[in-house]
Parts: C-alpha cells; sequence; structure tokens
C-alpha cells in the first residue's frame, strides 16, 4: 500500500511544491519578505530535480531572467511581495504583449512603499491588473489556505501555458507563513498542461493563431524556428508592426484570449448562499475570517452568504451579477482601503447596494467587526 | 559587402535598417556576422538578445533566435536563456546607455558571475533612439539636447568597468577597426565566460552634428586618428599619448569557472539526491 505523502507546510513551501508538481525547472528571484522562503525552497529543489535557481541583481532582473528562461521552453516563475512587484510591472507587461508563459507569486504586505513588511495586506489587487501600462489581459489567483496554494500554483503554470501569458499569484503575509496540513497529491493525480509547441518541419508563424488553437503555438529557442520577439506590437510573424490595424488586431486577439475562456479560468467558493438576504464577497486570508462571520450571523438568524473569488482577474462577473440580482446588499471584506469592493460596484451597477470593510494596518480583520458591519448595513 | 554574409546571417526582407546614413552601428552588426562566421556556429543554436535603442534593434535583421526585450535589460533576459538551456550561444546587443545607465546594475552582476555572455557594447555616447540626450558615457563639456551648456558628468570607460566588475574577455574596438573588431568579437564569443566588447560607433545625426564633429567620414577619420592599440600604446610617450584613447584586448583570463559549468556541476552533484 503506498503511503500519501502528508506534510506540515507553510503556504510559501506549498507554493514550491505545486510549481515543482506542476513541472517548474527555472526560478529566477530578488529577496524580499514576506516571500523569500520561496525563493530558499526553489534554491534547495531545483537543483535535485536537474532544474536551475538563480538569485537576480535585482526584482526586474528576476522577472527578465524568468521570461528568458521561459523562452527556452522552461516553465520558470519568480516571486516577491508589493515593492518587487511594484519593479517587476514593466516586464509583465512585457510578457503580455511577448505572450510568454510565467508564474508571477505575490506575497502581499502592507504598502505603500515598505510598509509594513511583515504583516498582511491585499493591497495589490488592482496593481496587479492596472500596473504595467497599456492595455493587456491577467489573470491572477487568491488562495485562501496551504493546500489551495499548492493547487493554486499548479494551476497558475497550467493557465500560464495554455493562454500563454503572466500568470500572477497573489497570496498574502498570512496564508504564505502560516502552517498547515497537507496531502501532496501523486504524480498523475492532478492535470498538467504543456504549452503547444509547433510540428517539427511545419510552416512556423510564431504569433498567427492556427485554426482549432487558442494562442499560437510556442516554439523554444534553439530548436531551429530562429524567430523574432519583443515587445513592440507585432504581427504574425513576430516583427515589429506600426500599423493601427495590426495593433488593433493583435491586442484585441489577446485580450479576447482570455475573456472568451472566461468560464474556463474563473473559480469560485460560496457559502450558504441559497437563502442568503446579505453577501459578503471576500477572497485569500480575508474569506477565512468571513466565513466565521457567515457562522456568526447565522447563529443570530441573520441570513448571511459568503462568496469567495479564488480567480480575481478576469472577474466571476456572471457569478457576482446573480448574486446582486437575488439579494439586496453586499458587503466587500478585504485587507485595504477598498480595491475590488471597485471591481464588485462595476459588475453590481444598481442591483444591489455594496458596502465596504477594509483596513490596510497591517492586521487582519476579525470576525466580530464584519458581523458588527453587517449588522450596521442591514 | 560579402553578399554570402547577407545571405546566411541576416533577414534581407527586413531591410532596409532603420539606422541614420552615416551611423556606424552597421559596421558593428556586419562584425558580429563575421565572427559568428568564422567560428561556424550553428545558426539554430546562436540566441540574439537586445534592450532599447538604435543599437537594439539589430537583431530584428540577423537570421538567429532574437529577443528585444526592455530598456537596460537585456543582459537579465539573456541570463535567463543561457542559464535555463547553457547550449545555445548567447549575445547582447546594447547600447552606451541602455548597458551602462539603465542597465548598469544588470551588467556589473552579469560580469560578476561570469556567465557566458558575450556582450557588444555600440557606443555611440549619446542617446540617439530619443534625439541626442547625454549618455554616461558622453565626454565632459561635449553638448546634448540635455546638456544644453556643457556635459559636467563624469563618464564610464565600460570596458573598464567591465573589466574590474569581473567579466574575463574585454576588449574596446572601433567602428573604424572594422577588421579587427571582428577578430575581438570572435575572441569573446569563442571565449567560455562572460565577454565583453565595446565598440565605439558614431552618430553623425545627433552627436555629430551637436558637437560640430563634421561628416560621417570625418567622425570615422577621427576614431582612425584618435584611438591607438594598447599594444602601441606602450611604447608611446606620454606626449604622443595626450588626447589619445587606447583600444585593444584588455582583458583575458581563462582560469575562471564560467557560472552555468558550475551550476551543471552542483546538479551532477546533487543527483539522487532527496
Amino acid at each position: 500500500m503506498t503511503q500519501k505523502k502528508v506534510k506540515l507546510l507553510q503556504g510559501n513551501e506549498a507554493c514550491v511544491e505545486g510549481a515543482l508538481y506542476a513541472g517548474m525547472k527555472f526560478y529566477s528571484g530578488y529577496p524580499i519578505t514576506p516571500s523569500t522562503e520561496i525563493a530558499e525552497e526553489s534554491a534547495v529543489k531545483l537543483p535535485k530535480v536537474g532544474g536551475r535557481f538563480i538569485q537576480m541583481e535585482d526584482e526586474i532582473a528576476g522577472i527578465a531572467a524568468a521570461i528568458g528562461a521561459s523562452l527556452t521552453g522552461t516553465k520558470s516563475m519568480t516571486a516577491t511581495s508589493g515593492p518587487g512587484l511594484s519593479l517587476k510591472l514593466e516586464n509583465i507587461g512585457y510578457a503580455a504583449i511577448a505572450e510568454i508563459p510565467l508564474v508571477i507569486v505575490n506575497v502581499q504586505r502592507g504598502g505603500p512603499s515598505t510598509g509594513l513588511p511583515t504583516a498582511p495586506a491585499q493591497g495589490d489587487i488592482m496593481q496587479a491588473k492596472w500596473g504595467s501600462h497599456g492595455d493587456f489581459p491577467m489573470i491572477a489567483l487568491s488562495p485562501q489556505s496551504v493546500r489551495e496554494t499548492f493547487d493554486l500554483t499548479v494551476r497558475a503554470f497550467n493557465l500560464a501555458e495554455k493562454y500563454r501569458t503572466p500568470v500572477i499569484l497573489l497570496t498574502d503575509e498570512v496564508v504564505g507563513h502560516m502552517r498547515e496540513k497537507i496531502e501532496i497529491p501523486e504524480p498523475g493525480e492532478m492535470e498538467i498542461f504543456d504549452r503547444i509547441v509547433p510540428e517539427p518541419g511545419s510552416q512556423y508563424m510564431p504569433y498567427g493563431v492556427e485554426e482549432g488553437d487558442i494562442v499560437p503555438k510556442m516554439a523554444p529557442f534553439g530548436a531551429g524556428y530562429r524567430y523574432h520577439v519583443t515587445g513592440l506590437f507585432h504581427d504574425e510573424t513576430g516583427f515589429p508592426s506600426n500599423s493601427a490595424d495590426n495593433a488593433k488586431f493583435m491586442l484585441d486577439r489577446m485580450m479576447s484570449k482570455i475573456s472568451d475562456n472566461v468560464e474556463d479560468i474563473v473559480e469560485y467558493d460560496d457559502l450558504m448562499l441559497e437563502d442568503a438576504e446579505i453577501v459578503i464577497i471576500s477572497y485569500g486570508s480575508s474569506a477565512r475570517t468571513c466565513r466565521a462571520s457567515v457562522k456568526q450571523l447565522r447563529e443570530k438568524g441573520i441570513k448571511a452568504g459568503l462568496f469567495r473569488p479564488i480567480t480575481i482577474w478576469p472577474s466571476p462577473e456572471k457569478q457576482i451579477k446573480e448574486i446582486a440580482q437575488k439579494v439586496d446588499k453586499i458587503l466587500v471584506a478585504e485587507m485595504n482601503l477598498g480595491q475590488y469592493v471597485h471591481e464588485v460596484e462595476r459588475i453590481v451597477k444598481s442591483d444591489a447596494e455594496v458596502h465596504h470593510i477594509g483596513r490596510a494596518n497591517g492586521e487582519v480583520l476579525r470576525p466580530g467587526e464584519i458581523v458588527s458591519k453587517v449588522m450596521e448595513v442591514l | 559587402m560579402n553578399s554570402s554574409l547577407v545571405e546566411g546571417y541576416f533577414r534581407q526582407d527586413k531591410m532596409p535598417h532603420i539606422w541614420c546614413p552615416g551611423c556606424g552601428h552597421g559596421i558593428i552588426m556586419r562584425a558580429l556576422a563575421v565572427a559568428i562566421d568564422n567560428l561556424g556556429l550553428d545558426k539554430d543554436k546562436v540566441c540574439i538578445v537586445s534592450g532599447i535603442g538604435c543599437s537594439s534593434r539589430a537583431p530584428g535583421y540577423m537570421d538567429f533566435n532574437t529577443l528585444h526585450t526592455t530598456h537596460g535589460r537585456a543582459l537579465a533576459f539573456a541570463t535567463g536563456v543561457k542559464h535555463a538551456n547553457p547550449e545555445l550561444e548567447v549575445i547582447v546587443i546594447t547600447g552606451d546607455g541602455d548597458a551602462s545607465a539603465i542597465g548598469g546594475n544588470h551588467l556589473i552582476h552579469s560580469a560578476r558571475r561570469n556567465i557566458n555572455i558575450t556582450t557588444i557594447v555600440f557606443n555611440n555616447s549619446i542617446y540617439g533612439m530619443t534625439g541626442g540626450q547625454y549618455s554616461p558615457t558622453t565626454p565632459e563639456n561635449e553638448l546634448g539636447t540635455t546638456a544644453p551648456h556643457g556635459n559636467i558628468d563624469n563618464s564610464f570607460d565600460i570596458a573598464m568597468l567591465a573589466g574590474a566588475a569581473g567579466a574575463t574577455y574585454t576588449a574596446r574596438t572601433t567602428a573604424y577597426h572594422a577588421k579587427p573588431m571582428a577578430k575581438f568579437i570572435e575572441k569573446a564569443i569563442a571565449h567560455n565566460g562572460f565577454a565583453l566588447v565595446e565598440a565605439i560607433s558614431t552618430c553623425p545625426t545627433y552627436y555629430g552634428r551637436k558637437n560640430k564633429k563634421g561628416s560621417a567620414v570625418q567622425m570615422l577619420n577621427y576614431l582612425k586618428d584618435s584611438f591607438v592599440d594598447i599594444k602601441a600604446a606602450e611604447r608611446m610617450t606620454e606626449e604622443q599619448l595626450a588626447g589619445k584613447h587606447i583600444m585593444g584586448e584588455f582583458k583575458n583570463v581563462t582560469d575562471q569557472a564560467e557560472y552555468t559549468d558550475k551550476y551543471t556541476a552542483l546538479i551532477e552533484r546533487l543527483k539522487g539526491a532527496k
């Protein structure tokens, strides 16, 4: 009988386990609290599986090297926290326009600036989506537990490979540093997606989408295709083009590879929504608080429910709309002064009253204060 | 021009290039092709990486795996390419601003690691793409659009900077000295470690016009007259060397382990480890 691999891990350690399970063979990054364990674990484990780790000279180089590595056909990851994400933004845009699969882990901490390095926050929700200049597609996932960090890291790699795009794992200091029991799945238990490469000898159009594909096939550098990759707008051949028509065509394709596949990308979780009169929307570690609050409210006879987006970007728009049509009041709970609440308001419009509870002082939300807020708005 | 060189190594359908008439960059790009040809490298295994600027457009014209990255970051991207697949021959094309201003940190750390990347700095002493601002290699008192009263910054010696930071091969050459340039680039590529060739280029459009350096030909002649090979310089008096610049091979150290080789050895050592 095979024994299940049960471990007591930190969220950050589970992230590396998940990355290795997904096939990560390259990690480049720069030390930053509270994400550093991800680099440390990668440094320990990657060479043992024939992979490669490198500590770069700064955050910008951390993501740049990971993009370069991905171009050789290697599944690559970098990890950071708020200030580091700010530094990586330009190259996140590069990975988006050049369509390079890449996983960026952001263990959120208190900001702005150096802020509260050892305290949790959820202040990078908007930075993740809008931080780099211009319009570009974004996928961001938010785990609430150690096991979910493992699962979503695997999923982040799968989505990055499938949609040829950077994916941000938006975790936070609480999830990153807490320890929980985790059963590591056996190889083969979870689906692993590898980018589609061109057939040997085929006519290769580096940025042209073949019929039946979602994205262009991706040849690794060194395999004989000798193509060009640039952060300039380019046509299907990969070479720069200044044509406005081409820019529109390429950007529309880039955006729609995500927007046309929202159902595949969006994941969420809910609790007691059926008869709910007020719904709390929360994600990541804050959602754990809200789960307790919902139970306390139910004990008081208040019909509260919880909706937890697991995919932060793109938004679970359809699901939030449905909730807004059913209930009069929504409370968004998050560790910032109001970020995801704007997205909820955009989706809900006038279908329901949207309230917000948040803080950005490095303390987690407490069940009692969410209960009080619900009582106040009801 | 040697047509077999053009046919063999350039994407002819991407020509003409964007460089101004009289720009020195084409000479350097050609020297790189000559060096690759002399070494008989497999084109499929060569990856040319660049940043942003006039020089960084070169890879688009060259028939290899080519990667045009963000400003200053070519060496950081290239480090990822080389480390993930050490079989690839990785060459970085960068300019003086790209390499030593915005990308200065990546330059010194790539040199420090002694990773097997060949860096060719197309140094025209000016930001050309943005219209003639002073760069870290603009000489003192010279003019740029952002140094309208004369540059008061001290300038970098990029070849010396790289050597001091740990590059194991460094050389300086100029667009006038096309033949020795190809030889230095060839040696740099063949070198197993971080190699940097500083290729002094000419920008008649911005640097030349702003500083009244004359025509493109006059600017090339200036390179011919003012650069002295380091070996010849050893036999010259201080008087003779006044106003001259030194070129040639500055550093060629072969007993230092290369970065990706060290990591490969680490993987071997850990084989079977839990």
